[in-house]
């Protein structure tokens, strides 16, 4: 397994108690969209990636993440760089 | 042409189908006179206000009206000018000062609203490389004061310190920080474990700023909030504060000790682009905020309204907002929308005003009837206040 397909595989995870809707989950995903998450609901759920990984996700670099796949990229440009 | 009004037309509908039921509009109301701080006319009938935030009941004081009266007479309606250029009169000098008497700190800066005064003192202190890191519950002039500005944001869970030390932890070094604070949480009326937090935000090298709106005036012992109850208020950079609740007209403010505070007139847009209040504004709030300085007495009434109040809602079998009562907030849990909007409008008939709050201002999709005290509540009027909402509660089938 790559670097990248461990944080896929733990981002996944993170995804599921949020996915109330039981949507199925591809890279290609969009949280506001597909899994019609709220903005407190995103939230919840950047707290849970951040803890997870020990990284800061900020609102304004939140904002720019649309998809799964987009995700998994900042998940690991930011640890990359601590 | 696309009509730019079609992004609200959820809304719209939600509040129509919410209306067509033949419910009174609960955001709609108007106050045909008003008679103290505790009584209306809505509707042509008298009503209780059970949803001010006139904390100390200084609305109808009446030293705080002459002095507006005066303000009036002397200096005229408005100033028609920012604060930096024709805007500053002596009566600006006074408030600032009875600010700074009021907390004992070196500096005060007068906003025209609240608001403002987050807007423009978040907005100027982080810069675009600093980061803000504020509780997630935390009131709109907050985030709004965040958006206008360009620093990192860091929303943590409400009122976990685990939260905060944690992403105070990963900030990079040498990067400014501020964290950013209420004392009362305005929906709920909890308040913020301030000892704790305050505390590992200094550890972390982060300056430290509590909006205290809806403390000033009851909340400690000299009334200056829940960082002076909690012994920290000597490790708190910024206090922001409101004209427009305990001091009861409006305006907004910043105190601070920070021995560079004045340069933030210059530099300050929400300060600096706007008029200033006028002359009798803040003449009454400089009267109003000198005796809010002695009134011990007041404040110990008001404590004991809120937790006669709660104590009875609790009673009567409502779920409310905190176990113990924290504040002058008590905020009384609604099942969904519908039931809130019936018993609000079933108390508006029993002759008692209290607050519907709802999503997105509501924490966790919450519905909400906030109900807010006041010094001048007297005990007999509680008692009748509880004798309301157990009538409501029945007809609505809120309560058994």
């Amino acid at each position: 397994m790559t670097d990248r397909d461990e944080t896929a595989a733990k981002i996944a995870k993170l995804i599921e108690p949020f996915n109330k809707k039981g949507v199925a989950v591809t890279e290609g995903t969009r949280f506001a969209q597909d899994l019609e998450w709220d903005s407190l609901t995103v939230m919840d759920f950047v707290a849970s990636v951040e803890d997870e990984f020990d990284i800061l996700i900020s609102m304004n670099r939140a904002a720019e993440i649309e998809t799964v796949a987009q995700l998994i990229d900042a998940v690991g440009q930011l640890q990359g760089d601590r | 042409m696309t009509d730019l009004f079609s992004k609200f037309d959820p809304l719209i509908e939600q509040r129509e189908t919410l209306l067509a039921t033949g419910l009174t509009d609960p955001f709609n109301l108007v106050m045909e006179r008003v008679e103290s701080p505790t009584v209306a006319i809505c509707n042509g009938k008298r009503t209780i206000l059970l949803g001010t935030y006139n904390y100390m009941g200084m609305t109808f004081d009446p030293d705080v009206i002459a002095a507006g009266k005066t303000a009036l007479d002397e200096f005229g309606s408005g100033t028609t000018g920012s604060r930096v250029l024709n805007g500053t009169y002596s009566g600006h000098r006074a408030v600032e000062q009875a600010l700074k008497d009021f907390y004992a700190m070196d500096h005060a800066m007068v906003f025209s609203t609240g608001y403002q005064a987050n807007l423009g003192i978040i907005s100027t202190l982080a810069g675009k490389e600093d980061y803000i890191v504020l509780d997630i519950d935390s009131h709109a002039s907050i985030y709004d004061g965040c958006a206008l500005g360009n620093a990192q944001i860091v929303p943590f869970r409400h009122n976990d310190v685990e939260a905060l030390e944690k992403r105070l932890k990963r900030i990079p070094e040498g990067a400014g920080k501020l964290v950013v604070l209420e004392g009362v949480y305005s929906m709920l009326g909890d308040v913020a474990p301030l000892t704790e937090m305050v505390r590992v935000a200094k550890e972390n090298g982060a300056m430290v700023l509590v909006d205290e709106a809806h403390s000033m005036g009851f909340i400690g012992a000299n009334g200056r909030g829940v960082a002076e109850a909690q012994g920290v208020i000597g490790d708190v950079d910024f206090i922001i504060g409101t004209f427009s609740k305990s001091v009861g007209t409006v305006g907004g403010f910043c105190v601070s000790n920070h021995p560079k505070f004045e340069i933030l007139r210059l530099v300050c847009r929400p300060y600096v682009f706007t008029a200033s209040l006028p002359p009798s504004v803040v003449a009454t709030a400089a009267t109003s905020i000198r005796k809010l300085m002695n009134s011990a007495d007041k404040r110990a009434h008001l404590w004991e309204n809120s937790k006669r109040l709660h104590a009875g809602l609790r009673q009567l079998g409502f779920n409310l907002g905190t176990n113990e009562p924290q504040s002058a907030i008590i905020a009384v849990l609604m099942p969904d929308l519908e039931t809130g909007a019936a018993m609000w409008e079933a108390l508006l008939d029993e002759g008692l005003y209290v607050n519907l709050a709802r999503p997105p201002a509501t924490p966790a999709g919450m519905t909400l009837l906030r109900c807010s005290l006041c010094s001048e509540h007297s005990s007999e009027q509680v008692g009748e206040i509880l004798g309301m909402f157990a009538a409501a509660g029945r007809a609505t089938g809120c309560i058994t």
